[in-house]
């Protein structure tokens, strides 16, 4: 393998869903911040995700969702990924997943349990998310899926 | 006076076109057999003596330029990773380069694809995959996998930069061009390099490799297939040159024996407000070729694919005479219609040929439902302003009435979805000059446009069957 330094990030939105604005903040802050990141913007049907991360040998996905279809949109992500033999790929979602009023654990263990490493609830900010980057890579580094924390 | 030949060597026969070039104007035509396959210089002779018939005298030519279809045409196989990215991007760049696409292929190569590859015989392998920076595993594994194979012909690289060395000492023991990735970035197509350099590797090598040099006493320079001539001519019409501007975005329809090929330069911009496109970028300069869509070759699929009662209703014939007339195509390749059921056929095969191949060489618009109301979202170029549509070949020219297999590359209220030309010009290139045109561009490019303007022609009105 080719050695490589900058990390490479996936990020769209998924699922008929056209809120791009959220979406593209966080792109543009995962840039500054020294990733290289590939956008697919709205209306990103989930197996888009996957093939560019294919193409582009991704190391993270980050998968927004606002219109709160993000439990069907999102179903099956994990293992799609496993059949395009991205088996360890690190899987963010985030945004306004559900629809109703639901406490934030439940809706994050529903995404966790679909195989994502992290669920960012409404209103995260982009420094939770580079933080939480950092560490998981720096994990990865350890042969472990993600931080603990 | 100053004259230019353009020659064609073509799969059944090797075609002349004598130029004025003071006049603009054609001298003259010759046609030869084709003699590839023993010797190019018989055919080259045969065609040479019937266009000296035809002018009294051959004159001394400023320019003999040639360009090549025969032998297979340019046989490539294209390699890339994800289907619908790189390997999609591979085979652009091969059909924008005028190749013949005997394979194409997407992620590891398999041993059974390498066999294939083997039987295949390519004369070129286009290999890519990977963004610049991206995966470089698949495309190392495929340039091992070539390697150990020992693929004879010439390779061009065209994948991840990154692994551009590590697969050159790969494939030390293989002609190797290394060029630009034809996507560098995710969803940016760069096809221009590659095109280039499978050119110049058709220039420095194929036509010597096919035989075609034999021939070299006769013309100055083999610069390119056949259909990338016809592809540098609509160029050309479209954009126009320095001094003169052309028609502006347009559309080429080729049916052919074994083919159709459609040609469009245009952006393809979308026409529909705030539509959204997605899918991969088009190149402006857009080439499709249809396997399946060949006037005898493939006219048994011709009528699969348009449906056996569409095309007994469009000849008036029964479905048993049709497909018994199309047995005997398939049988002889080269046969001219020459009863009315055959004249009838023809143009219902022409009909349809010309709709389906410009079905699938537009993009396609649809509606998608969200949440904050419905979304036009387009795939492929929305062709549907073009201005110019043009129809070459024989089988189009010589069917009688051109302008009834124009029109089925139309829009169709009925099919709203396909963005085809609404209410474009139908013009018919009577002398078989597009690819002249676009040869001579080469060298001068003012006189090939003008002359190009001079000799399309209005495809005349149609004729009613049987007329």
């Amino acid at each position: 393998m080719i050695e490589k330094t900058q990390k490479t990030l996936v990020t769209g939105v998924i699922g008929s869903d056209t809120h791009i604005v959220g979406n593209r903040i966080l792109s543009m802050a995962l840039e500054q911040a020294g990733y290289k990141v590939v956008t697919l913007g709205a209306l990103t049907p989930a197996p888009e995700f996957v093939k560019a991360a294919i193409e582009t040998n991704a190391d993270a996905i980050l998968v927004s969702s606002l219109y709160g279809q993000g439990e069907l949109d999102c179903r099956g992500f994990r293992d799609l990924c496993i059949e395009a033999g991205l088996e360890g790929m690190l899987l963010y979602v985030g945004g306004n997943l559900i629809v109703g009023k639901h406490p934030w654990p439940e809706i994050e263990k529903i995404f966790l349990d679909m195989g994502f490493d992290r669920a960012a609830a409404p209103g995260t900010r982009v420094e939770t998310v580079l933080e939480w980057l950092e560490r998981d890579f720096a994990a990865r580094e350890h042969g472990l899926r993600r931080a603990t924390s | 006076m100053t004259a230019a030949l353009l020659i064609d060597f073509g799969s059944t026969y090797t075609k002349l076109r004598a130029i004025d070039l003071e006049r603009r104007a054609v001298l003259g035509a010759g046609q030869g057999p084709s003699t590839i396959a023993s010797d190019v210089r018989i055919g080259m002779k045969a065609a040479l003596a019937d266009l000296g018939q035809r002018l009294g005298t051959l004159p001394k030519f400023k320019y003999r330029l040639a360009s090549s279809s025969a032998a297979g045409g340019l046989r490539m196989v294209t390699i890339g990773l994800v289907r619908e990215l790189t390997a999609e991007a591979a085979r652009q760049a091969a059909l924008g380069a005028g190749a013949k696409l005997v394979g194409s292929f997407a992620y590891r190569l398999t041993t059974a694809d390498l066999e294939k590859i083997t039987l295949l015989a390519p004369d070129i392998v286009l290999l890519a995959g990977g963004t610049d920076g991206g995966n470089s595993e698949v495309i190392l594994h495929n340039a091992r996998a070539l390697a150990t194979r020992r693929i004879s012909c010439p390779i061009v690289y065209a994948g991840n930069r990154a692994a551009a060395d590590a697969a050159a000492s790969l494939l030390a023991g293989s002609t190797l061009i290394t060029t630009d990735n034809v996507m560098p970035e995710f969803n940016v197509l760069d096809i221009e390099p590659a095109r280039a350099a499978i050119r110049n590797v058709f220039i420095d090598r194929i036509v010597h490799a096919k035989g075609i040099d034999r021939a070299s006493a006769e013309f100055d320079r083999v610069l390119m297939p056949t259909p990338a001539a016809v592809m540098e001519g609509a160029r050309l019409i479209a954009d126009g040159c320095a001094s003169s501007s052309g028609l502006g975005e347009l559309m080429v329809i080729d049916p052919g024996g074994a083919t159709t090929d459609v040609h469009s330069v245009a952006g393809g911009e979308p026409q529909t407000p705030g539509a959204m496109r997605r899918g991969l970028p088009e190149p402006r300069v857009k080439r499709t070729v249809e396997g399946d869509l060949g006037m005898r070759h493939n006219a048994a699929t011709i009528v699969a694919a348009a449906g056996s009662n569409t095309i007994a209703r469009e000849a008036g014939l029964p479905a048993q005479r049709i497909a018994a007339l199309v047995e005997n195509y398939a049988r002889e390749v080269e046969h001219l219609p020459d009863s009315a059921d055959e004249l009838a056929l023809d143009r219902a095969l022409a009909r349809a040929a010309v709709g389906i191949a410009v079905t699938r060489h537009c993009g396609s618009i649809e509606t998608v439902y969200t949440v904050n109301g419905p979304v036009a979202v387009q795939q492929g170029k929305d062709l549907s302003a073009l201005k110019t549509v043009i129809g070459t070949g024989g089988a189009l020219v010589h069917s009688g009435d051109p302008r009834a297999a124009l029109r089925m590359a139309l829009a169709d209220p009925a099919a709203p979805q396909s963005l085809r030309p609404r209410a474009p010009r139908l013009l018919v290139d009577r002398d078989y000059l597009l690819y002249a045109c676009g040869l001579l561009g080469a060298v001068e490019p003012e006189a090939a446009l003008e002359l190009a303007l001079k000799h399309l022609k209005e495809a005349p009105n149609e004729r009613p069957l049987n007329a």
